[in-house]
């Protein structure tokens, strides 16, 4: 089993291994979108749930066309519409849509850790697309395939991540994918904005731009979260734009192949300028792109595979031993051998028999 | 795949020079049924067919002077079994970079066996276009078809017993070309390596219970 976690809750914890498997799976389902027809059969008959309790359009919508493309059923619940608003607690919500028997639940929550809770609660596997300020694996899988595609390979590239570093869950998420994968990772924002404990974590902190993307091969540029300020973290949006928004001038510090990442949605002129933003270093159209093979690649992953392994071996046996005396003999193979006649070995649903017997 | 500690079950059915033979003369074939090449496209069912798909069409173009178009196809999103799985199959890339639609599309595997590989090919390929025609070559044709459907080229029918594998090896991913069966009762579950193409035809998941 190349990845055998029932959840994608982040990428702290995942090995090299795990990360590359997705990542080659990711680029296998690139085609599916190229074809005419963009569907595959691969996930017919499965149902999944997007959660969002914060606005969302590029996850949401990237989510949705990654199930429809596998052939899934979705249903989308916006924190609007849910009963949240009627004052309904999150793990009321995920059980009560756990028992419309969902394949898979992707979550979206300001609150980290709210993948996490699902996760405990439900029986179907989580997918955080995004909690609070701690995680976002979804787009650091896509930013990894981004760079990985353009570049050739992660290790041993220097990766600036540049801007409101305090509350992005892209940023940690990359830091733990990138990190991983081998790459040198720096921080880069004012003092306010890029936390002292994210040195330990193994990132390199940097609070001047011009310093911070020199000699990079990637720049990151994240988004300043004007939703999320409650507090003072610059003095004004002009002074940010001033010191850290990407421009032409700040590009041609870092590495003449340097690409450039965003995971929008843009202030243009805040943190990058139009230039940069549209200019041929530019990658940020990919990203979204490749945003759809990634959560395709995921959903495959967690949710076409077998429920219970026990259960699945047995019925394999079982059906290929048809007439021997199986002890493992499952519900399939009563039905397929019995007809209803015969009586099962284990406990068969009661409509099944019934059914056998009506028909014969 | 290796020997089973209880003595050596394999027993080679093709060697390079039938494999060889083989090819060449399923490429004959094909030219003289479809009289010529017109329209005519192969597509390889990975892992390994797409190889033979490459030396047949190196044969065509040997015979013909015409290098017919080639295409590599995974399977693996339009199988029946995916939830039966024991392990995840890895997907690999489709590359069909030509337009099937109003062509003779040859569909080329290593082993036909159950012949679900192939429906869930015939499924993709329809998911690209309406195909002339489809026709099927396979390098080995073992029994035991789960559905009704039947090869049109066979390099080597291979009676088997449903519990045997059919290991396929090939030059370009194994280093040696050759055909062999290993006999199902004393293989080992644990035996199988992922990397070997026993039995194509089958679902992974299945291979173990093939073998008890």
């Amino acid at each position: 089993m190349l990845f055998g976690r029932p959840h994608l809750l982040g990428l702290e914890g995942l090995s090299a291994e795990e990360i590359t498997f997705l990542l080659d799976t990711a680029e296998s389902f690139k085609e599916v979108s190229e074809r005419e027809i963009k569907k595959v059969p691969t996930l017919r008959g499965r149902t999944v749930i997007n959660l969002f309790f914060e606005s969302s359009t590029r996850t949401r919508t990237s989510f949705e066309i990654a199930a429809k493309r596998l052939s899934a059923d979705t249903v989308n619940l916006s924190a609007q519409a849910s009963s949240a608003s009627k004052g309904e607690t999150l793990t009321d919500t995920a059980r009560n849509l756990a028992a419309m028997r969902p394949d898979a639940i992707v979550v979206r929550h300001p609150s980290a850790g709210a993948a996490h809770l699902l996760a405990r609660h439900v029986p179907c596997p989580i997918i955080n697309g995004g909690d609070g300020a701690h995680e976002h694996p979804t787009q650091a899988l896509l930013d990894l395939l981004t760079i990985r595609e353009r570049k050739g390979t992660i290790s041993g590239l220097t990766v600036a991540i540049v801007g409101d570093l305090l509350h992005s869950r892209v940023a940690r998420s990359n830091l733990f994918g990138l990190r991983t994968m081998g790459a040198k990772v720096r921080f880069v924002g004012p003092p306010t904005l890029v936390p002292r404990d994210f040195a330990e974590l193994g990132a390199e902190l940097v609070y001047d731009l011009h310093e911070g993307v020199h000699d990079a091969d990637v720049i990151m540029m994240l988004r300043i979260q004007r939703e999320r300020m409650n507090g003072r973290y610059f003095a004004s949006l002009d002074e940010y734009s001033r010191l850290f928004c990407l421009s032409a001038d700040a590009v041609a510090r870092a590495r003449r192949d340097v690409i450039i990442l965003h995971p929008g949605p843009m202030n243009r002129g805040v943190e990058i300028s139009s230039t940069v933003a549209d200019g041929p270093y530019s990658v940020i159209m990919d990203q979204v792109t490749n945003g759809v093979a990634v959560r395709m690649a995921v959903l495959y992953v967690l949710v076409g595979r077998r429920k219970d392994a026990g259960a699945e071996e047995r019925a394999e046996h079982a059906e290929h031993e048809e007439g021997e005396d199986h002890p493992g003999a499952s519900d399939r193979a009563a039905e397929r051998t019995g007809g209803g006649h015969a009586a099962p070995a284990t406990p068969n649903p009661p409509g099944l028999a019934a059914r056998g017997r009506e028909l014969s | 795949m290796q020997a089973s500690p209880s003595g050596e079950p394999r027993r080679v059915v093709l060697d390079s020079a039938g494999i060889q033979r083989a090819v060449t003369r399923i490429a004959h074939e094909i030219v003289e049924r479809n009289r010529g090449t017109e329209r005519l496209g192969l597509i390889g069912i990975r892992s390994r067919g797409d190889l033979l798909a490459r030396r047949l069409q190196r044969e065509i173009l040997r015979l013909e002077g015409v290098e017919v178009p080639y295409g590599a196809m995974d399977i693996t999103l339009y199988r029946d079994d995916l939830t039966r799985g024991a392990d995840h199959p890895v997907v690999q890339a489709t590359e069909i970079e030509w337009e099937v639609g109003d062509k003779l599309v040859l569909l080329v595997d290593d082993v036909l066996f159950t012949g679900r590989t192939v429906r869930a090919a015939l499924d993709s390929l329809m998911d690209f276009g309406r195909p002339r025609a489809i026709q099927l070559a396979v390098l080995v044709d073992r029994g035991h078809r789960e559905l009704p459907i039947r090869a049109d080229y066979v390099g080597k029918n291979l009676p088997t017993a449903r519990s045997d594998l059919v290991q396929v090896r090939l030059a370009e991913s194994d280093g040696v070309d050759e055909v062999s069966i290993l006999s199902g009762p004393t293989l080992q579950p644990d035996r199988a390596t992922p990397a070997s193409s026993a039995n194509s035809d089958r679902p992974a998941g299945a291979l173990s219970a093939q073998r008890s």
